[in-house]
């Protein structure tokens, strides 16, 4: 109710916001899962993170909407798991018709299910590609990249680097597990070998100790010593344990690349090409920080309802859906072509960007990599793969 | 066939003499210089260093001052062109990519993409007369041939935004296919071309009703679809030909400007950006971010007759009036 009064309010005070619409009303559900700290203070998380890139969206979409006589607005909620459901509806009782999700994957699988009709959920965090197979749903759309188009994405460039013998090193927790069943996908997809797997297992050592380089420099080398002849040391370490000490302290002298050393992500902070400067700048400006790629994730979410409210010209959820879900949808995302949603899976189609901690390396999909619809789709799982039956 | 194409080659010989000598301007946006070309040999004359990151290039209708928009440095630069020094600068606004010039010389017209502005430059004075809010990042700048209206292209907002420059409001707003980067008016005014970079097409507008007549689509047999990416529009001026830069599809499309139909793609280099006639409408320039090179287009016959190798990754093009 309270919110109803001051949304009035604000169209009384604009006469040029055509009046009978409605302003296009997102929430955010930001949902505050326990996670251990990073290994480097430099990817501490800041307090904004995905809320920053949602907020951007949401000017970027009212400067357009200046010109539509269009206003978007946008519900921030923070909340705990076992209340996510309860925030949910609540936002839909205020009569949010969109959702933008930052939270792992059954807590999105209980958000989608709760908001059933009611609500378009757009998830902008949980990687899992279950969410866009056998757990898909109808009204579940997906902006961050599953693990299998990450994985893919670093993979077609080893091997266009002819980096094709691999030591995967994989993490204890869950989500390590599925990572490193991801990578081993996409060596299997890509003609690489996997020649040798080791587990780190967490053993809940704290993340910082005093004593802390020393130890890890007599560590790492005997931990990655007397492997089979490799090209390259993977990393599944999702959790963050163990693959941010693994560069430079490997007992061969090989590279490091998926979750330390080249790591492929939805964006990062030095990319630049295809005008992107001019979204970091805008983000910087607004946030006091570089953009990571959760904020890019929420930016893109947010995004999309601005563009489908131009294109529709009508800010009516129902319309704007429904053009979401047709093949004519497209994004400009500052990765030099349009991105554009899978109609089996709901997964956006997005180039993914390899970088390493200051620079942007590559972005596949390579050039040495063709399909038969679209380059994008050599990443992540394809129309004949999918288990997602989303009718 | 064959009688016909050495007839025409020899034309071209004929014609090729008595052709005037212009002076071509090609800002390398990494190489921080403008490369100079002579029209005549197609060779270059010389690389002259200038400010970071130099895009967008305009010449006063006298050919004497070159604006040299120089986005990393805030300001645009001006180059007396016959000594080749930079004789001052204006003030811009933040990052300056494209400007367009009034057809009598002043003002300038920048997009400043980083500020959703348009910035009006007094050349003369060297002040800044107005700041017009836009879309999200502006960049293409396309003038009418009257002087009348200004139109600004936004990349992420989408649209075209038609500027009075009487009063330095927005009259109208069209709505464009994804990142327009450029808009260009036909001579007689009656048709606006604007370009669409992932859109990947060419919106063709009536300015006078704001009437969209036309959206051009490409396709190139062998190159995916999502590599035509329209930059760069240059039309006739009889109006009967409209060029159309293609970005990492290397190629420019011809487009019949009756029926707007494409005729032809010229294969040109890598990653093409912008183009320029010579005043007799003799040759196109086109600038190629990736193969460090200008190709030259023969107008007449569409075809590629020459590459000039230039400074890093060349963006912007402008040619002398004499």
């Amino acid at each position: 109710m309270h919110i109803f009064v001051t949304c009035l309010g604000l169209l009384l005070l604009l006469p040029g916001v055509a009046s009978g619409q409605d302003a296009v009303r997102t929430a955010l559900l930001r949902v505050q899962h326990e996670t251990p700290l990073p290994l480097s203070r430099l990817d501490l998380p800041p307090e904004d993170l995905g809320l920053a890139g949602a907020r951007l969206a949401v000017a970027d979409n009212n400067t357009t909407g200046r010109f539509m006589g269009q206003e978007f607005t946008l519900e921030e909620v923070d909340v705990a798991p076992e209340e996510a459901v309860a925030a949910l509806q609540g936002a839909l009782d205020q009569g949010a018709r969109f959702v933008v999700t930052m939270a792992d994957a059954d807590t999105t699988l209980a958000l989608a299910d709760a908001a059933g009709e009611r609500a378009l959920v757009l998830n902008a965090m949980a990687p899992d590609d279950r969410l866009r197979g056998a757990d898909c749903r109808a009204n579940l759309l997906h902006l961050s990249p599953s693990r299998s188009m990450l994985t893919d994405a670093l993979a077609q460039f080893l091997m266009v680097k002819r980096w094709d013998s691999w030591l995967l090193i994989e993490g204890s927790h869950p989500s390590d597990t599925l990572l490193a069943d991801a990578y081993r996908k996409s060596a299997a997809k890509f003609g690489a070998t996997i020649v040798e797997e080791r587990l780190f297992e967490d053993t809940g050592a704290a993340r910082r100790t005093d004593a802390g380089p020393i130890q890890v420099q007599k560590q790492m080398p005997v931990f990655t010593q007397r492997a089979a002849e490799h090209d390259i040391v993977l990393a599944a370490d999702e959790s963050e344990v163990f693959s941010g000490h693994l560069p430079y302290h490997t007992w061969e002298p090989r590279p490091v690349a998926g979750s330390a050393g080249l790591v492929p992500a939805s964006w990062h902070p030095a990319h630049e090409a295809w005008g992107a400067t001019q979204l970091q700048r805008r983000f910087e400006r607004e946030a006091g920080r570089p953009m990571r790629p959760e904020d890019y994730d929420a930016w893109l979410a947010l995004r999309v309802l601005g563009e489908a409210a131009t294109r529709t010209e009508s800010t009516d959820p129902d319309v704007l859906r429904d053009y979401i879900l047709t093949p004519e949808f497209e994004l400009a995302g500052f990765k030099g072509q349009a991105l554009t949603f899978r109609d089996w899976d709901g997964q956006l189609r997005q180039p993914i960007l390899l970088g390493t901690g200051r620079m942007v390396v590559s972005v596949s999909p390579q050039d040495e990599f063709i399909h038969r619809v679209s380059p994008l789709d050599t990443l992540g799982t394809d129309r004949p793969e999918s288990a997602c039956r989303r009718n | 066939m064959k009688p016909a194409l050495l007839s025409s080659s020899a034309l071209l010989v004929l014609l090729a003499a008595p052709a005037a000598a212009y002076t071509v301007y090609v800002s390398n946006e990494r190489g921080n210089s403008i490369t100079i070309i002579d029209s005549e040999t197609l060779g270059v004359v010389e690389e002259v260093p200038v400010g970071q990151r130099p895009r967008g290039l305009n010449l006063s209708p006298d050919g004497k001052e070159l604006y040299i928009l120089a986005s990393d440095d805030d300001h645009v630069q001006v180059m007396n062109t016959e000594t080749r020094a930079i004789s001052h600068t204006l003030p811009s606004g933040p990052d300056p990519e494209l400007g367009v010039l009034d057809p009598s010389g002043n003002p300038l017209y920048v997009a400043n993409e980083d500020d959703n502005l348009v910035t009006a430059i007094d050349v003369e004075k060297h002040t800044i007369l107005a700041e017009i809010p836009v879309g999200i990042e502006p960049e293409g700048m396309g003038v009418s041939p009257d002087g009348r209206i200004v139109v600004n292209t936004s990349e992420t907002t989408n649209m075209a935004h038609f500027i009075d420059t009487d009063t330095y409001e927005i009259v109208e707003n069209i709505l464009v296919d994804q990142r327009p980067r450029f808009a260009e008016f036909s001579k007689d005014g009656r048709r606006l071309y604007v370009s669409a970079e992932i859109g990947g097409t060419v919106t063709v507008i009536d300015p006078a009703k704001h009437e969209i007549i036309e959206k051009i689509g490409f396709d190139v047999p062998g190159v995916p679809p999502e590599a035509l990416q329209p930059v760069g529009v240059r039309v006739t001026s009889d109006g009967a030909k409209v060029y159309v830069a293609l970005g990492p599809a290397n190629r420019v499309a011809v487009i019949d400007g009756e029926t707007l139909e494409v005729t032809d793609y010229l294969l040109v280099g890598q990653r093409v950006w912008q183009l320029a006639f010579t005043p007799d409408e003799q040759f196109l320039f086109t600038t190629n971010g990736i193969s460090n090179d200008v190709s030259v287009i023969d107008v007449e016959s569409d075809t590629v007759v020459k590459s000039i190798p230039v400074g890093e990754q060349p963006w912007g093009v402008v040619v002398s009036p004499q």
